[in-house]
């Protein structure tokens, strides 16, 4: 088996919700994710899938344990910092599409980007072009977000989450939505998004289908790891 | 110039909920158009009842007041006697007043003084009497530091100096007596000095009291109805380059004469009370108006930031900071209140342009009131710094939000 980067890890990840009653949600996470691996997260409902993502994501900073992303301790970092790392390297892409109403697709898609500023607000605009293209909703660039199927929204939200290149994808059930051909095209996305660009997607999803035809599989009971489905895309058919 | 991505979005918000923007910002336009026209109002109103009172007041003025008898010892070891206190001034004379007079006009805060001799005058006419004050002025002087040029509505001002027999009268006292230009009129002082003189000049200060009782004559003719030689002086005006600082010059002025040196505003201190009164009351109203727009601002805010979590938590979520988001809802504040606030001012204007126009009748003519660039400057600086307090509020709530709380939901 050949030794692979790793781009995000995390070392006995534990988290706690007080309310109504002081329980363990998450205990005890360690697992490694790679370059250009293409991973799903399982379990049943309530066993912590969400909670983890949003801890991985930045978002959630109330943990014990460790996070690292790109060989960068992550935990202990300041809010603005951390805001600035989720611009740049991560991508999250939302159960139910959250996009922003008032803006054009293609604003919504090119708002990191300009947040960024690493291009040119020409650049940016071309840029959003060609993610809307690949993910064949380009017709429907200048439309207002809110003018979308779910289906064309959520594919807009796959865009926005790719525009800055990240080395990470986060999606909670980015198929959950979606009719069978939807979700057929977003697997086919991700799939060529891990392999060919080498960009890692981590993703939360119920569908059985989905996870096993990912790289790998992390399933989850309690908020412990039960399962660490290491499977690489050399095995994968 | 840069492409903001912050003023990108504040300006989408902003145009996307019109309505909101508009209401937010009228609550504005009211406050910040009624707090100009208040303040106007009390502005114009109180530079009137100035313009008034420097019609025959100079900034300061020197004289010698009425002195109480002392106890016959002031050693506080012996006992004290007082007999029978009671004013012991024999004269209201100045000694020595052109020394003194030019040792005040050798002041560098002084920009004129001048010498008056008063009097108490009988205006008569066949058996009418009349009970007024004369005052024996410079005319040129004097028409320099209390423009009474400009009041004459018959004969002139320049027709006095040299004529030792000429007089001008108030209106008033023409009126009663029926006398005009060029009649004579018999004065009669408290010394019971009496001189026919003839009338070179009547004036009209619209002030009824100037305008009954008071005539204008040359010194050396007053220091004859007062029956004292040349060098009598019973006042010194003085005029200070800024009449707001006049406690200071005053104190300056005291150490140069042990006379009586008082400002306007003691002189005038019920006129001045009265303002102070009505000023205080304008402008806690025009506060409280817009006390209440700033509400409306933050309301409307408020609840754009509720409405919007949503769009908050994803902005936070795809890397737009704490302050980013503060800068948006801050500059969505401003812009409204930049809206509010210059319709405000032409909100103001129109009232303060009506108002203007509006006739009060008597020596008040038209309604004192007028543009001042100092007022509409303190308008917009308040109208925009009202919305920018409302505004952060809010905003700040917006930065703290959780966007991990609002995935969840
Ligand atoms: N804010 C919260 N306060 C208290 N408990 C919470 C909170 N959010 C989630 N929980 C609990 O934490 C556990 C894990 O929730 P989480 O949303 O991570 O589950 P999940 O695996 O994503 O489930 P699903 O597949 O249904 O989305 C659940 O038991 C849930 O009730
Ligand atoms: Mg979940």
């Amino acid at each position: 088996m050949e030794k692979r980067e790793v781009i995000l890890s995390t070392g006995g990840l534990g988290k706690y919700f007080y309310d109504p009653v002081k329980f363990k949600v998450l205990d005890d996470i360690s697992f490694e994710a790679y370059k250009g691996e293409f991973l799903t997260l399982v379990g049943k409902s309530g066993s912590g899938k969400s909670t983890l993502l949003y801890c991985l994501s930045t978002m959630d900073t109330a943990y014990e344990g460790e996070l690292f992303i790109a060989g960068e301790k992550i935990t202990g970092k300041k809010t603005n910092e951390l805001s600035a790392l989720r611009n740049k390297s991560i991508g999250f892409i939302f159960q139910f599409h959250y996009l922003l109403p008032e803006f054009s697709c293609l604003k919504n898609v090119m708002l990191p980007a300009l947040k960024l500023g690493k291009y040119s607000y020409k650049e940016v605009e071309e840029r959003a072009y060609n993610k809307l293209e690949v993910l064949g909703i380009k017709d429907q660039a200048l439309k207002p977000a809110s003018k979308l199927s779910g289906g064309q929204q959520q594919r807009v939200s796959i865009a926005r989450a790719l525009i800055n290149d990240p080395a990470i994808i986060m999606c909670d059930e980015p198929t959950g939505n979606l009719d069978s051909k939807n979700t057929q095209i977003v697997f086919n996305i991700f799939k060529q998004i891990a392999h060919d660009f080498g960009q890692t997607i981590i993703a939360v999803t119920h569908d059985n289908d989905f996870a096993a035809a990912s790289d790998r599989t992390i399933e989850l009971a309690d908020g412990k790891i039960i399962s660490h489905d290491k499977v690489f895309d050399e095995q994968n058919p | 110039m840069k492409h903001n991505t912050n003023v990108d979005i504040a300006f989408t918000h902003i145009i996307t909920r019109k309505k909101q923007t508009l209401v937010a910002a009228l609550g504005v336009t009211l406050g910040v158009g009624v707090y100009l026209f208040m303040n106007s109002l009390s502005s114009g109103f109180s530079s009137f009842s100035r313009d008034e009172i420097f019609k025959n007041s100079a900034h300061i003025k020197i004289y010698k007041d009425e002195e109480l008898s002392k106890p016959i010892s002031s050693d506080s070891s012996r006992i004290s006697v007082i007999l029978n206190p009671q004013i012991t001034t024999l004269s209201k004379k100045i000694i020595n007043p052109e020394a003194l007079l030019a040792n005040v006009k050798k002041q560098p805060y002084v920009t004129s003084a001048i010498a008056q001799v008063s009097f108490d005058a009988f205006y008569n006419r066949g058996k009418a009497q009349i009970k007024g004050s004369g005052n024996g002025v410079n005319m040129t002087e004097y028409d320099a530091m209390f423009n009474t040029g400009k009041y004459m509505v018959a004969g002139s001002i320049n027709a006095l100096p040299g004529n030792l027999n000429g007089i001008i009268i108030g209106s008033g006292i023409a009126e009663k007596l029926s006398l005009g230009l060029n009649d004579n009129i018999t004065i009669t002082s408290a010394f019971g000095v009496v001189k026919v003189m003839k009338i070179v000049g009547i004036f009209t200060t619209g002030n009824s009291m100037n305008d009954q009782q008071k005539s204008y004559v040359n010194i050396s003719t007053a220091q004859q109805f007062v029956k004292e030689g040349p060098s009598f002086v019973s006042t010194i005006f003085v005029n200070t380059p800024s009449a707001d600082k006049s406690e200071k010059y005053v104190s300056l002025l005291q150490q140069l004469t042990p006379y009586t040196v008082e400002d306007w505003k003691t002189t005038n201190a019920d006129v001045m009370s009265g303002d102070k009164t009505r000023s205080t009351l304008m402008n806690s109203i025009s506060y409280a108006i817009l006390i209440v727009a700033a509400f409306g601002i933050y309301n409307i805010l408020s609840s754009t930031i509720t409405q919007k979590i949503n769009d908050i938590a994803i902005l936070k979520a795809t890397g737009f900071a704490g302050k980013d988001v503060i800068r948006i809802f801050l500059l969505e504040a401003i812009i409204m209140g930049l809206i509010g606030t210059l319709m405000g001012l032409v909100i103001g204007s129109i009232l303060i342009g009506i108002m203007s126009k509006i006739y009060m009748g008597g020596p008040v003519g038209y309604f004192p009131i007028s543009f001042e660039t100092r007022l509409f400057a303190r308008s917009f600086i308040l109208g925009l710094f009202i919305t920018f307090c409302a505004g952060y509020f809010p905003a700040r709530k917006a930065a703290k939000v959780d966007p991990v709380e609002i995935f969840r939901k």
